[in-house]
């Protein structure tokens, strides 16, 4: 029986505790951190304020009166709730983080450096554009790499991650289409595309039509011409795709996309495979959004905030939203107003320009060349990583890869192991694990992407542990995997109680008891 | 380069004993011709010194708010953060973490996203919060969207004390759906009386600010109870939440939805992003919330945890029948929110409040006494709207030249109403000064003279 702070509610009773239990409930290093709220003090803050004079307040009679709940807590207890919460988590910082289609790269510490500059972070987004103007700049010179790594004309800053790209790009090709008095219904997607795309293409109001993927893990040609029709918008896809593979007969899929008269739209995620080798503007893409915080290693900070620039072809442009970037002569202006017939603000203000700055310095730091290499590395490191395992483990199409492995889990068969129990053991092993379950097109997906930023020697140990797990696996040892993860904060959770009775805020305890 | 580890020979090792012969072996799929022979047109790679300066360079070409009287708010604030935000947040375990779907190694993030969760709840006074969204007005857009969901009607109404940029993203996100939106023209004066007069039993919300964007406080109450009495929602949105540590939270006046803007606690004004967008509602409405939502649960030892839940709302589980397609979310901003606000406690976000509040009331004190210039608002929290003669963006200009950022103006922010372009927005904050107010005054009164 633990209490709330997962401490045992009595002396423990040595025939019945497990061996690790403590009094405390902490091992070692290992601390439990109780919630802020179990922690109030009240009537203490951590901050102090210079004295103000005082007068007639003006709030119209709407003070708060009301308690708001918010604990107190010293400034030394706040370092010390983080400090501890932050050794529970796994991080880039730590080692090997091979989330498939994440693109989780080494952070550069310069980045956050810059970013962190008064001249960057302590700047209003309405300010008089004069006071601005090399806020501007780095948003002009953000553009120009954008279009030139791309090959394609226009580029629209302001979405603010991936999935916010992707309705930017979708509502700027439904605007394009209703601008020439052509209303269409669908928008054809793959079945392995990720779910913001079916996600989005409904959020404009399209019908999603899915395409098959044929044997070799790519769009079915035959399939999509039989879908593509005069009432079809776009086609979204992902390339390199979420197999891990680049989409080989794309000029032809763009060919036909264009002759039908849809547009063509991009999912960037993958971009990191290719930046600097392939402009998608020379495979006849449309749109396509671009994750800073993925090719171009802005920190993913735990769940954002990302920034999703989209590239617009010749045949677009005229549709994008505002705000983008003017130049007269040596003045730099930001174009605020829409359009006629173009989508108009995606987000208050000019998007993630805390992102732009960090990728501008990513970007100048590895210069055209250095993205090359990026690509190649980490083209090169998946097919290591899919070599050094392809005997032990079950790869889902024949090689050579892009920038992440593709298995499934045929290699886990009568082992009464699943590609959850895989996963999770690979963390005891001190590894995040990879993509599960993802993408949908193949059974027990594990999808590996290691990135440029691993060494050989980083790859090396990977592979050893996932050999060792799979050799473990068919060995007979299913129990071992189904009881993973032993070594973490805490053991497997149980998600099904936390949706069937969701506890989503704090409750004091009392309220607790009158439940 | 410095952030790639292989080597030339670990690059020559590694393709042996994968078999291929160069590294256009592994690019064997990309067509015919479309492989680039060599970097395309841009810089070649450069030091981290070289790279600092570059830097460097432009940001000095911008005025930073800290160098002189700065006044400007309009849905971004300048208030202090305490160092120990910015040093735990630059911890790698938060920084360069991913969203949390191992949550056995995430734990951190989790519970973070937990307590955060719950000090939303409280200060807006609502039932259920997410883990966040981009920005204040994507939040206030998808609100819109749930409402509909909720209601199943179509027509939105929109106060003209609404961020007319808010308003700008409302427009674009149901330009492709079938709502009827209402805009109300924009006037610094309590609109009340006019969204009232179009409510109908065909409502699906009403979306009104406070305060609102021309610094009014507003009683939402009655707007609440004709809302609810035609079936409609009251969406009521924050761009200032430090003000909620003065004024009654949105919920305690009936509003449904609340969708916020967080930037002012814990995040850099950074040009507009990234900013935190908070969203709060009502526990039965739950189901039809956009956006990560994290759950406490327990582990196989009985042990309390965190992990995100409710999914089958999200598009990784839903697709095409998603809520929405959010799917990165603002974490890290979220985590100096709460990390802010924990610093704060009952106590401090309550002074803070309050010395905001005070330093509003010099400000208006201080332009009252100017001759040509009107302060509009009767209440206010620590933002107000005043009328000066001729054009007020110009006027900001010519003030921004002698280094005093005055506020934000009508003609800056409502672009082409023209009743608009002879007004200023101006903020005080805890980091104004007594000299700062003394500067701006002085600088107005000549300007104007």
């Amino acid at each position: 029986m633990m209490n709330r702070q997962g401490r045992p509610s009595q002396p423990s009773d040595a025939t019945t505790a497990p061996i690790s239990a403590t009094w405390t409930g902490h091992r070692a290093l290992d601390l439990n951190e109780p919630l802020l709220f179990e922690q109030d003090r009240p009537g203490v803050t951590g901050v102090d304020f210079e004295p103000v004079s005082e007068g007639k307040t003006r709030l119209g009679g709407l003070e708060r009166d009301e308690k708001i709940g918010l604990p107190g807590l010293t400034e030394s207890q706040v370092v010390r709730h983080y400090t501890r919460l932050s050794r529970k988590n796994y991080a880039i910082d730590m080692g090997i983080f091979p989330l498939g289609s994440c693109t989780m790269k080494h952070n550069p510490r310069l980045n956050e450096a810059v970013a962190a500059m008064p001249g960057f972070a302590d700047i209003h987004p309405l300010q008089p554009m004069a006071s601005v103007q090399g806020a501007l700049g780095v948003m002009e010179q953000l553009s120009h790499w954008l279009k030139t790594l791309t090959g394609m004309p226009g580029v629209s800053l302001s979405p603010k991650a991936g999935a916010h790209g992707e309705l930017c790009g979708l509502m700027t090709i439904r605007a394009a289409l209703e601008a020439r008095g052509d209303a269409r219904v669908r928008v054809l997607v793959p079945e392995s595309a990720h779910g913001t795309n079916p996600a989005t293409a409904a959020q404009c109001g399209y019908k999603v039509d899915s395409i098959p993927a044929n044997d070799e893990g790519r769009v079915d040609i035959e399939a999509l011409a039989e879908k593509l029709g005069d009432d079809v918008a776009a086609i979204m896809l992902t390339n390199p795709n979420t197999c891990g593979l680049f989409e080989r007969d794309i000029i032809e899929i763009a060919a036909m996309t264009h002759a039908a008269g849809a547009f063509f739209y991009c999912d960037g995620a993958n971009f990191n495979a290719i930046v600097g080798k392939v402009r998608p503007g020379d495979l006849g893409i449309d749109a396509m959004h671009i994750n800073l915080h993925k090719t171009f290693s802005t920190p993913h900070g735990g769940g954002g905030p990302g920034s999703g620039p989209v590239v617009f072809s010749e045949a677009l442009v005229p549709f994008a939203p505002s705000p983008f970037i003017a130049r007269e002569g040596d003045t730099l202006r930001l174009v605020e107003d829409c359009a006629d017939g173009a989508v108009g603000r995606m987000a208050a203000f000019h998007g993630q320009m805390g992102m732009y700055v960090r990728a501008l310095t990513y970007m100048l730091s590895h210069g055209s060349d250095g993205l090359a290499q990026v690509a190649e590395d980490a083209v090169l490191n998946a097919n290591y990583v899919l070599e050094g395992l392809k005997d032990v483990m079950s790869p889902s199409f024949e090689g050579p890869c892009m920038h992440e492995a593709l298995f499934d889990d045929r290699f886990l068969k009568d082992t009464g192991v699943t590609t959850l129990d895989f996963s999770k053991a690979l963390i005891d092993e001190g590894f995040h694990p990879m993509t599960m379950y993802f993408p949908l097109v193949v059974q027990g997906a594990m999808l590996i992407e290691p990135t440029e930023t691993e060494s050989k020697e980083s790859l090396d140990e990977f592979i050893g542990a996932l050999r060792h797990l799979a050799t473990m696996a068919s060995a007979g040892t299913s129990n071992s995997f189904a009881a993973a993860p032993q070594y973490s904060p805490v053991t497997r959770l149980d998600e099904t109680q936390a949706a069937r009775n969701p506890v989503l805020s704090y409750q004091v305890p009392d309220q607790d008891a009158a439940e | 380069m410095r952030y790639l580890p292989l080597t030339d020979h670990d690059r020559q090792d590694m393709l042996a004993s994968i078999g291929a012969s160069s590294i256009d072996d592994l690019f064997v799929d990309v067509p015919e011709g479309l492989l680039q022979s060599g970097p395309l047109d841009l810089p070649r790679h450069q030091s981290e010194m070289a790279v600092e300066r570059a830097m460097e360079a432009l940001a000095k070409q911008n005025r930073s708010a800290g160098e002189g009287p700065f006044f400007l708010g309009a849905g971004g604030y300048r208030h202090h953060i305490p160092a120990t935000v910015k040093h735990l947040i630059s911890r790698g375990e938060f920084l360069t973490a991913y969203t949390p779907y191992q949550p056995e190694i995430s734990q951190g993030t989790l519970q973070v996203l937990f307590e955060f969760q719950s000090q939303v709840v409280r200060l807006t006074g609502m039932e259920v919060a997410n883990a966040s969204m981009y920005d204040g007005s994507t939040a206030c857009a998808e609100a819109v969207l749930m409402a509909r969901r909720i209601s199943k009607k179509k027509k939105v109404i929109v106060s003209g004390g609404l961020h007319p940029q808010y308003a700008d993203v409302i427009r674009t996100m149901t330009r492709f759906t079938d709502d009827d939106v209402n805009f109300q023209a924009p006037t610094p004066h309590i609109d009340d009386d006019a969204l009232i007069a179009v409510l109908d039993d065909q409502t699906s919300c009403v979306v009104v600010q406070n305060p609102d964007v021309f610094g009014n406080v507003r009683d939402l109450t009655s707007l609440a109870e004709a809302a609810h009495a035609v079936g409609a929602l009251l969406i009521a949105t924050v761009t200032e939440i430090v003000s909620l540590g003065a004024i009654r939270s949105p919920g305690e006046m009936g509003a449904d939805i609340v969708v916020g803007e967080g930037q002012s606690i814990g995040n850099a004004l950074s040009f507009g992003g990234p900013y935190l967008g908070l969203f709060a509602t009502r526990l039965r409405y739950v189901r039809q919330m956009p956006g990560r939502l994290c759950g406490e649960t327990v582990d196989s030892d009985g042990k309390r945890g965190f992990v995100l839940t409710l999914s089958t709302r999200e598009q990784h589980i839903r697709r095409e029948k998603a809520t929405s397609n959010i799917c990165t979310n603002s974490g890290l901003c979220a985590l100096a929110f709460s990390i802010h606000l924990s610093l704060l406690g009952e106590k401090g976000l309550r002074q803070m409040a309050h010395i905001n509040h005070m330093r509003a009331v010099q400000l208006v004190d201080a332009l009252g006494q100017i001759e040509g210039v009107e302060v509009l608002n009767d209440t206010f929290f620590n933002e107000v709207t005043i009328r000066v003669p001729g054009d007020a963006r110009e006027l900001v200009n010519r003030l921004a030249e002698l280094g005093i950022l005055a506020g934000v103006s009508g003609g800056r922010l409502f672009d082409s109403l023209t009743d608009m372009a002879d007004l200023i927005i101006l903020a005080a904050t805890e980091t104004t000064t007594d000299e700062d107010i003394h500067a701006l005054a002085s600088a107005l009164r000549e300007a104007l003279s």
